[in-house]
């Protein structure tokens, strides 16, 4: 099966050189540290632009079409760590095997990185669950970070696998991944490609349809890259990686530019992370894009608002509207006041159920520079219970294929692995499904104040 | 005698900048409605207090900027600089490449140790370039992690260090819909702390900021300056020089210190809210005349019905009648409860100032019974116009204006505690569950104590 990643580089605030690529491969993951954009900005020139990306693959196809194509003058081969032979979809493959192998060279790549940075604030790491390299190495150089770099965040975008995904192992590579996930990941962002795909045939309708009087406003699609509306999107992983990398792009802006109400990256994981394990966060990017002649302002800048919380709108299948809210994050980007926010959050909230001891559990950011092509856009984060479907399908698929003991033998020859290591796995989302359980239980019960100190007078 | 000013985080540093762009707007008004002499004595009083002088003439406002990561610093530096009038000193600023992540226990005790020495070393400085210095107003916000975490710890450090001097803390109080999720825990961290180490919080809520702004400033979409904006123009009105008991021209000299001493009998009681009127858009401004009989009415019934602003007053409330007993905790929840004040301080400026008639204010039935409505209430006067109004009156109350308020945040931290949530992220920094026990016990002691005043 094919995976692919892209990702988007916004360099420069002012110069609008915007970058794309996408790669193919099993499991192809980028390990990326983040750092201050104003360096940027004293380094005008794009070829200054000094980036701090690891990439990673255990088979050379990818990384080497990287280095051919448009984005040849940003990676050079220090930063790459290649091998020729692939995991073969392989999570212990991917984990034990090629981890011990390039350990010590994963981590002198990080270290040197590391060392350009004035200051290292987390780490994004993007990747594969259902493959072997992406899902196997990518969550043991978690392990690794935690250890290496203990006070450094570590955002994990997560690509789950889709019902109709073709890689057999998929179940198990997932599931023995998510045990690392709850384990030595700060924040994870699932998304699976069906939910993407769904979005990109949205606009595909929107851009075809030929309605009278819209035409969609050029780079303003969610999914564009250099800004061309295509007729009909040939290479959709390309349309659906750019979603991902918009994400990416929205979640970091508050840190990068200037905004009246600024949210850097280590507070996503203090407002929306209440216990340690639940730390899995539903997104959606709204607008998906922008008509060209519309001129109602507010009612469209509210439409945004909504659509963010609509079932449509969310990078994995998931309904927040429907589920308990844990705590939730609007992210706002360009002509944006805090009127507009505070009115929104006010018309939305009877519609949204918060636990019962979060019932405000709102964090909000208003970052002044829009998206290209937009006038103004909304990255919501929710750490809602709506995840828990996704984890429970993934554990059924797992146990029809365990129960048969299916493809168990290419894991079990791998040095290190035992059943033992799949049965703790399922344990510890089982676990995570019960906390979501437990949640879920308190949705319908009157809240209750507890009783307060009471102090002699 | 002058203030030093500490502005800590986003919030407070981009109040900081409309704070002094304000009084240095106010203080080179042309419509003073007064004498050159006494314009040119309000304009010196002003600047000594809140700007010093440098070569070129600029005045630099006397200031300390204080953030963890450094776009708002930088944002407000530029600002003030490009406006020519005025500006920040160039080594007036500290700053780092990290905020702290709207957390509390990150601010308070992994920055502030870190950098206490330069902070500390700043502050010193802007101190030194005072003749005499009347004390330190420090701009902060509860919610975030910076301005509330990093702010307990620097006002702390104050209080050790310069215990001769007076501390005000001006602090915002968070949207009640929710700002920043942990906002609460972070507000009871930071007023526990406070009010052991501060001498008063003069508070000012962005909830009754914003209402301002839609109902009296008819602001349509209202941005985080504009609500600054409104914020700047109260504590001008206050902290802007007013006659001491001399007569005209000779302005009070130590404003912090009259503060306190006007506003704070007893250190149980140390929250401070401003009211001002008129407050309207210039458009408005220019239809309208007042009177004082009528300013002061409104001003009286704004206090006594906990009104934030002259729209939308309850006049049916009334202040109780004397002999019976306060309702105590009961009453939180009932409708026309009336605003019982321990002090009040009513600032006025502008034309035939002489001719106000405070008796309203003097009424022994707007005061708690252990204090003598002579030392309770006070007034301030100068004949010099605020801003471009011609009459304006500001009313800085120590009462219980802020009482539904702290009760409120601190049910739903105390909910949130029960629930354990989010503690892990502040135990990560030292700061434990005892910690947050401790803050709570102040604080329910604090509202027990307004309560039943």
């Amino acid at each position: 099966m094919i995976t692919k990643g892209a990702f988007l580089i916004l360099s420069l605030k002012h110069v609008l050189m915007q970058v794309n690529f996408s790669f193919e491969g099993n499991g192809t993951f980028l390990c990326i540290s983040y750092y201050s954009q104003y360096k940027a900005q004293i380094q005008p020139r794009y070829s200054e632009y000094h980036n701090h990306a690891v990439l990673i693959d255990m088979e050379e196809g990818v990384v080497n079409e990287i280095l051919q194509g448009p984005l040849r003058d940003v990676f050079d081969s220090k930063q790459l760590i290649t091998d020729i032979s692939g995991s073969g979809n392989n999570w212990a493959v991917g984990h034990k095997v090629f981890g011990s192998l390039y350990q010590e060279q994963i981590l002198e790549k990080l270290r040197k990185s590391a060392e350009h940075c004035d200051c290292l604030q987390c780490f994004f790491i993007i990747h594969s669950m259902g493959g072997g390299t992406g899902s196997g190495l990518g969550t043991f150089l978690l392990k690794l970070l935690e250890d290496e770099f203990p006070e450094v965040y570590r955002f994990v975008t997560s690509v789950y696998p889709s019902g109709e995904d073709d890689v057999i192992t998929s179940p198990y590579n997932s599931i023995l991944a998510m045990k690392e996930l709850n384990e030595h990941a700060d924040c994870v962002l699932p998304i699976d490609n069906q939910s993407l795909f769904d979005i990109i045939s949205k606009i595909d309708l929107m851009v075809n349809s030929g309605k009278l009087g819209t035409t969609i406003k050029p780079k303003s699609l969610v999914t564009s890259s250099a800004g061309a509306v295509k007729k009909r999107h040939q290479k959709p992983f390309d349309a659906m990686n750019n979603i991902v990398a918009n994400l990416l792009l929205n979640l970091t802006s508050s840190a990068r530019f200037e905004g009246s109400l600024n949210m850097d990256l280590n507070e996503i994981s203090m407002n929306l992370v209440p216990f340690p394990q639940l730390h899995y966060l539903v997104s959606s990017l709204t607008p998906l894009y922008t008509l060209a002649d519309v001129n109602i302002p507010t009612r469209r800048l509210d439409q945004m608002f909504s659509d963010a919380f609509s079932k449509d709108h969310q990078l994995i299948r998931a309904d927040p509207k429907h589920s308990l809210y844990l705590a939730c994050a609007l992210m706002v980007r360009g002509n944006v006041q805090v009127s507009d926010l505070r009115r929104n959050i006010e018309r939305l909230k009877p519609s949204l159920q918060f636990v019962s001891w979060n019932q405000e559990g709102w964090k909000t950011s208003l970052c002044s520079v829009p998206p290209v092509g937009h006038s103004h856009s909304l990255l919501a984060l929710a750490n809602n219970t709506c995840v828990k479907p996704t984890f429970m399908e993934l554990k059924e698929r797992f146990m029809r294929l365990y129960k048969k003991k299916a493809h168990l033998h290419h894991y079990l020859q791998i040095e290190g692995m035992e059943e033992s290591s799949f049965m703790e796995a399922v344990s510890s989302l089982s676990g995570l499904i019960e906390e979501y359980n437990q949640l879920d239980a308190t949705k319908s019960m009157p809240v209750e104040d507890f009783p307060r100190l009471s102090i002699a007078v | 005698m002058s203030i030093v000013t500490v502005q800590l985080g986003q919030c407070g540093n981009q109040i900081g900048f409309e704070v002094f762009d304000a009084l240095y707007t106010d203080s080179h008004c042309p419509q003073g409605l007064c004498s050159k002499r006494e314009n040119e004595a309000y304009q010196a009083s002003c600047k000594e207090r809140f700007f010093s002088e440098e070569e070129n003439g600029v005045p630099v406002a006397r200031a300390v900027l204080v953030d963890m990561e450094p776009k708002v610093t930088n944002q407000t530096l530029s600002k003030a600089a490009q406006s020519g009038r005025w500006k920040y000193g160039q080594h007036s600023c500290f700053c780092q490449k990290q905020g702290s992540g709207n957390n509390w226990a990150y601010g308070y005790s992994v920055h502030g140790p870190r950098h206490e020495e330069s902070i500390m070393n700043l502050i010193q400085k802007e101190v030194e370039k005072c003749d005499s210095l009347s004390g330190f107003f420090i701009i902060m916000s509860m919610a975030g992690g910076t301005g509330s975490g990093l702010g307990a710890f620097v006002t702390q450090n104050l209080q050790d260090q310069y215990s001769n001097s007076l501390k005000m803390n001006q602090i915002i109080w968070p949207y009640g819909t929710g700002e920043v999720i942990v906002q609460n825990y972070n507000s009871i961290l930071t007023l526990s702390h406070l009010y052991r180490s501060s001498d008063a919080l003069l508070v000012h809520e962005n909830d009754a900021l914003h209402k301002i702004c839609a109902k009296l400033m008819n602001i349509k979409q209202i941005s985080f300056s504009d609500i600054n904006q409104v914020l700047a123009h109260q504590l001008g009105s206050v902290f802007q020089p007013t006659y001491s008991v001399e007569g005209s021209c000779h302005y009070r000299r130590n404003p912090l210190g009259d503060l306190m001493e006007n506003l704070v009998p007893h250190p149980e009681f140390k929250m401070l809210g401003i009211r001002n009127i008129p407050q309207m858009s210039e458009n408005s401004l220019a239809y309208s005349t007042f009177t004082w009989a009528g300013l002061l009415k409104h001003l009286r019934q704004m206090l006594i019905s906990n009104s934030k602003m002259e729209e939308g007053i309850d006049w049916q409330v009334r202040p109780p009648l004397s002999g019976l007993p306060t309702l105590g905790k009961a009453s939180l929840n009932r409708g026309l409860h009336f605003n019982m004040s321990i002090a009040n301080l009513v600032i006025l400026r502008g034309k035939d100032v002489h001719s106000a008639d405070l008796g309203g204010f003097k009424d022994s039935a707007l005061y708690t019974s252990w204090l003598e409505p002579i030392n309770a209430f006070n007034v301030w006067k100068t004949q010099r116009a605020f801003s471009k109004y011609e009459k304006s009156a500001a009313l800085v109350s120590n009462s219980q204006f802020l009482l539904k308020p702290l009760d409120t945040i601190v049910g739903k931290a105390w909910n949130m505690f029960a629930s354990k949530a989010y503690i892990h992220q502040y135990t990560k920094f030292g700061i434990e569950e005892e910690d947050f026990l401790d803050s709570f016990t102040l604080l329910e002691q604090v509202v027990a104590s307004y309560c039943n005043v």
